[in-house]
């Protein structure tokens, strides 16, 4: 049986109204990610003033506090959908409808990015009047950025899902603590140096590095180093596959364990 | 009569603990068998076997002839289910969730469906309200109605009358009675409300501790125990299986 469309845009449909019957909901994607920029935006202005680090490059942090918080939303918008539907317990239902694992994830992924985009645009938006800061001036390079960072996003929501699925609400403070876990060896602030040695291997282990590593190389030397992106795809396609993988695992087991059944709180 | 669905040697083991054991039966089309049994006794775990949410640690469940666990898609297309334990999301009106369904299931002509549905099951007044803000029994339709929206042949009904005032929960019985006639539904009735599985089941199961104690009509059943009626015969099996 081939994809189907319609069950692909019915899961979506079933997000969209949930959010556009809600004010407060939309208020709420866009409030934290616009916090968050306005907060980071100060740092770096007294940053650009103090630092010779940063003194020619108005709004390094800033930038990096945008994408990071773009890969944040993404992989939390995938994770909260998967919530609603335990908090809602509605996963019974979507379970018992003829869905495939593919259909599913592919509704997903494409409802977590519109989800990402009410809260983030607004935020981006306000940048350059408040702060003079315009990320598009990191230029094409930011749409592998962006798009690097969406697929890793994506990646750790499919992990935190195959939690979710396979042990129910009792995975749902890893859902939320699993971003904070990997940033500091995501190397989103500062350069990877600044780490022990140890823990700079593992952090080389993650795309994350070489994302932030090519935006500091644009913004403060303005160079453009495509190997950088290029390292950062290689280790995504890897954690994407396994993320996949362990998603399908997840439900296989889920089936075998009965987690399935009437979960939800 | 032919059979919709046939259950063979069915068993599911939780590690030690066997929560169903080798049970065999079939329902008929057009049929509607009655599936009772105190708490726990593994009605859930089958009914969740036969809609492909729970592996099998044996045994078959042939729906139209395709095993489920090989066709676990296709049949679902098929198949609906309505518990009391899951619910549809309550932000969401009575139409954007029966529309979300019926993009699911890939029906065609979803207006119509709606309106049909809306139309037969008395949704018309509420249809664009929030599905959280309804009372128990409006809510009980909505999933009834979110249950037919793929016009099923064979749907599975777990305590469908549940927490219904009688009114509603007479309405939801006769509209059950009349639907599977109409549209020649298998279905699969698991009920405490003895009086609703007498008059909706043609045949009935008992089950206790994951196996099938009795089965037969729900006549038979009384006369054989000796008892008034479908109650007293399953207090009877109970007490005896719970003494043993």
């Amino acid at each position: 049986m081939k994809v189907s469309f319609n069950r692909i845009f019915g899961l979506f449909l079933r997000h969209f109204f949930l959010i556009k019957s809600s004010l407060p909901r939309i208020l709420d994607l866009i409030y934290w990610p616009t916090i968050q920029i306005i907060l980071w935006g100060f740092i770096s202005k007294f940053f650009t003033i103090y630092s010779d680090y940063y003194n020619n490059t108005v709004g390094v942090i800033l930038t990096c506090a945008i994408l990071y918080d773009f890969l944040f939303r993404s992989s939390i918008s995938f994770n909260m959908l998967f919530l609603e539907e335990i908090w809602s317990r509605n996963f019974t239902n979507l379970f018992i409808a003829p869905m495939k694992i593919s259909e599913i994830i592919t509704a997903l992924v494409g409802t977590a990015l519109i989800r990402t985009l009410i809260g983030l645009v607004p935020a981006i938006l306000i940048t350059t009047p408040l702060f003079g800061i315009s990320i598009l001036n990191l230029g094409l390079p930011l749409f592998f950025l962006f798009l690097s960072l969406y697929i890793f996003g994506i990646t750790l929501g499919l992990f935190v899902s195959s939690g979710l699925l396979r042990y129910g609400p009792a995975f749902e403070n890893i859902a939320w603590s699993s971003l904070f876990l990997l940033a500091p060896l995501g190397c989103i602030y500062y350069p990877i140096e600044i780490l022990p040695d140890f823990f700079q291997s593992v952090a080389r282990g993650l795309p994350l590095v070489y994302i932030f590593e090519e935006a500091r190389s644009i913004l403060v030397n303005q160079v453009v180093n495509y190997s950088n992106i290029k390292n950062a795809f290689i280790l995504n396609l890897i954690y994407l596959i396994v993320g996949v993988f362990l998603f399908y695992y997840s439900f296989s087991q889920a089936r075998k364990k009965g987690s399935l059944i009437n979960i939800g709180e | 009569m032919q059979k919709s669905i046939v259950v063979e040697n069915l068993s599911k083991n939780y590690q030690k603990k066997e929560a169903v054991k080798d049970i065999n039966f079939t329902i008929g089309e057009n049929e509607i068998l009655g599936l009772l049994g105190p708490n726990g006794c593994g009605k859930t775990t089958t009914i969740a076997m036969m809609l492909g949410l729970l592996k099998p640690t044996k045994g078959k469940v042939i729906i139209h002839g395709k095993d489920i666990e090989i066709n676990r898609i296709s049949l679902l297309h098929k198949m609906n289910f309505i518990s009391p334990y899951i619910e549809l999301p309550k932000k969401l009106t009575v139409r954007e969730n029966l529309i979300v369904y019926a993009k699911l299931y890939g029906v065609k002509k979803i207006k119509n469906r709606i309106e049909y549905l809306s139309n037969k099951l008395r949704l018309d007044e509420f249809v664009d309200e929030k599905t959280g803000e309804l009372s128990s029994g409006q809510k009980n339709r909505v999933s009834l109605a979110k249950a037919l929206i793929n016009e099923p042949s064979v749907l599975f009904l777990d305590e469908p009358t549940a927490s219904l005032d009688p009114e509603t929960g007479n309405f939801v019985r006769e509209f059950i009675e009349n639907i599977s006639q109409e549209k020649k539904m298998s279905i699969l009735l698991a009920s405490h409300n003895m009086d609703e599985v007498k008059r909706l089941c043609k045949n009935v199961l008992m089950m206790n501790n994951g196996v099938i104690i009795d089965k037969g009509t729900p006549d038979r059943l009384i006369s054989k125990h000796g008892k008034k009626n479908l109650e007293e015969v399953f207090l009877k099996l109970n007490r005896n299986e719970s003494e043993l």
